[in-house]
């Protein structure tokens, strides 16, 4: 009997990886649900992007110069869009206070948000880079690199864009997320539009693309540990 | 003597009251010579003329505008690791007064590029991260405006000083690399001509003057975030009455 609770009690010991699998599965039945949400963010990149041929004239040679600038910063802005989603409905209903309560390592628990929030809401912006590169007269190896850019990048935009979503928590101010998340984004911008420029020139992209992945690496851990202690300061 | 002691708001507040005259008549001094070896005896440059001179400004302020983002992480790393409060006063004392060697840089630049150059801006490496750190401090400071909460405010506002100051490096590097790689009609900063001891000088001691100045700056001004924030302790309110007094 008295072992029986015991046993009830204390389940197998809970690590990282499932806590983080658990998040992820639970955030991503969540998107799934709300997935004219999901279109719409997507609809504002394709919007945005299709924006600036109306601004600058319909130049083929310009817009083939403008074309990876336009396509990143897009992502950029689009990626910030989403944002808010990542943590702002689990803080309001008190599932994140429960989550950094429970067993399970609140950084794990994060980053299993943070890939939910990218598979959502970041996959689909390199999925549909190609064809909006197309429309800027890209060729077939700038496409190729402006969506593997995409696909290194985007993920290190969630994670450090996670940093300030937490930071941010429960402020009134919405504009301040921008603030604080853009100019960290610099580097990223510069990296994955610079890989398209430099296979265009010939240069080839390695060196851009290596940096990319860099960054990426260096923010799984470096912004998941600094958004799990923004999202404990923002619970206290 | 246990320098600790100072530590706490209530014993840092008359020493930095003590100490602030001291750093100002300094930053006075050193900003008099300076300025009288840069505008008087420093000789009129042959290739730019007279414009040049706005150097002696510009120098210091960019320097000190970098430096005192590293001081402002340096107290932040202290507020997180310590959860001083002191330290996180010190660092929101500082934000403003970085923020503004940051514009003035900006501004002296813009103002010896125009007739040096014929150009106010160019996205120049060091003009675009330089202004990419002005983002950085406005959103720290805003970061710090928004949360109402004092002790949330200085850990939040902490913990984004430290990853901007991770990212600096990185900013500066990646934006360093975007503009060799796009070698347009962009201009060279880096070839300066040899410079004169004198002009060397008088750009040394503008940056001391701004240095100091900066002290004394941050120490009036963490007496004031000392006194709003310990406004409910009774040393404050006594000390507010006995200005009161002597007014």
């Amino acid at each position: 009997m008295t072992d029986a609770t015991a046993e009830a009690a204390a389940p197998s010991p809970p690590g990282a990886w499932r806590g983080a699998a658990w998040a992820m599965r639970r955030d991503l039945r969540l998107a799934m649900r709300s997935k004219a949400e999901l279109g719409v963010q997507l609809l504002f990149y394709v919007i945005v992007v299709a924006l600036v041929p109306l601004g600058v004239g319909p130049d083929p040679a310009l817009l083939r110069a403008l074309g990876p600038g336009v396509l990143w910063v897009a992502a950029l802005l689009a990626s910030l869009l989403a944002l808010p989603r990542l943590f702002a409905m689990d803080f309001a209903d008190g599932t994140l206070e429960q989550m950094a309560l429970s067993p399970y390592p609140l950084p794990a628990l994060i980053s299993g948000k943070i890939a939910a929030h990218w598979l959502a809401t970041g996959l689909p912006l390199v999925a549909a880079s190609p064809l909006l590169g197309l429309q800027f007269g890209l060729g077939g190896d700038e496409l190729t690199v402006l969506a593997l850019g995409l696909l290194l990048g985007t993920p290190t935009l969630s994670l450090m864009g996670a940093v300030g979503a937490a930071l941010t928590l429960g402020l009134r101010n919405g504009a301040l997320l921008a603030l604080l998340v853009l100019p960290l984004y610099v580097p990223i911008l510069i990296f994955g539009a610079g890989a398209v420029d430099a296979v265009r020139t010939g240069l080839g992209a390695t060196a851009e693309l290596s940096l990319l992945a860099a960054a990426l690496m260096a923010s799984l851990v470096g912004a998941t540990l600094a958004a799990a202690a923004a999202v404990r300061m923002a619970l206290d | 003597m246990n320098w600790f002691r100072f530590a706490s708001p209530a014993s840092f507040f008359p020493l930095a009251a003590r100490l602030t005259p001291w750093f100002g008549g300094a930053a006075a001094v050193f900003a008099a010579a300076g300025l009288y070896l840069g505008l008087i005896a420093a000789p009129t440059d042959a290739q730019q003329g007279d414009a040049y001179r706005i150097i002696f400004v510009h120098v210091a302020t960019a320097w000190m505008s970098m430096f005192i983002y590293l001081v402002m992480a340096f107290w932040c790393a202290m507020s997180l690791m310590f959860n001083a409060r002191l330290a996180a006063m010190m660092a929101q004392a500082l934000a403003p007064t970085g923020a503004l060697f940051t514009a003035l840089a900006l501004i002296t630049g813009a103002l010896w590029g125009k007739p040096t150059w014929g150009t106010y801006w160019a996205w120049d490496a060091r003009m675009t991260s330089e202004l990419i750190l002005l983002f950085l401090y406005f959103g720290y400071m805003a970061l710090r405006q928004a949360i109402d909460e004092p002790r949330r405010a200085d850990r939040a506002s902490a913990l984004l000083a430290l990853v901007g100051a991770v990212n600096v490096p990185i900013i500066y590097f990646s934006v360093k690399w975007w503009n060799t790689l796009h070698q347009g009609a962009s201009v060279s900063l880096t070839s300066a001509p040899t410079m004169a001891a004198v002009m060397l000088a008088g750009m040394l001691l503008m940056a001391l003057a701004a240095w100091f100045y900066s002290i004394a700056i941050a120490l009036t001004r963490v007496r004031a975030v000392i006194l709003e924030r310990e406004r409910h302790a009774g040393w404050a309110g006594e000390v507010a009455l006995a200005a009161k007094a002597a007014r």
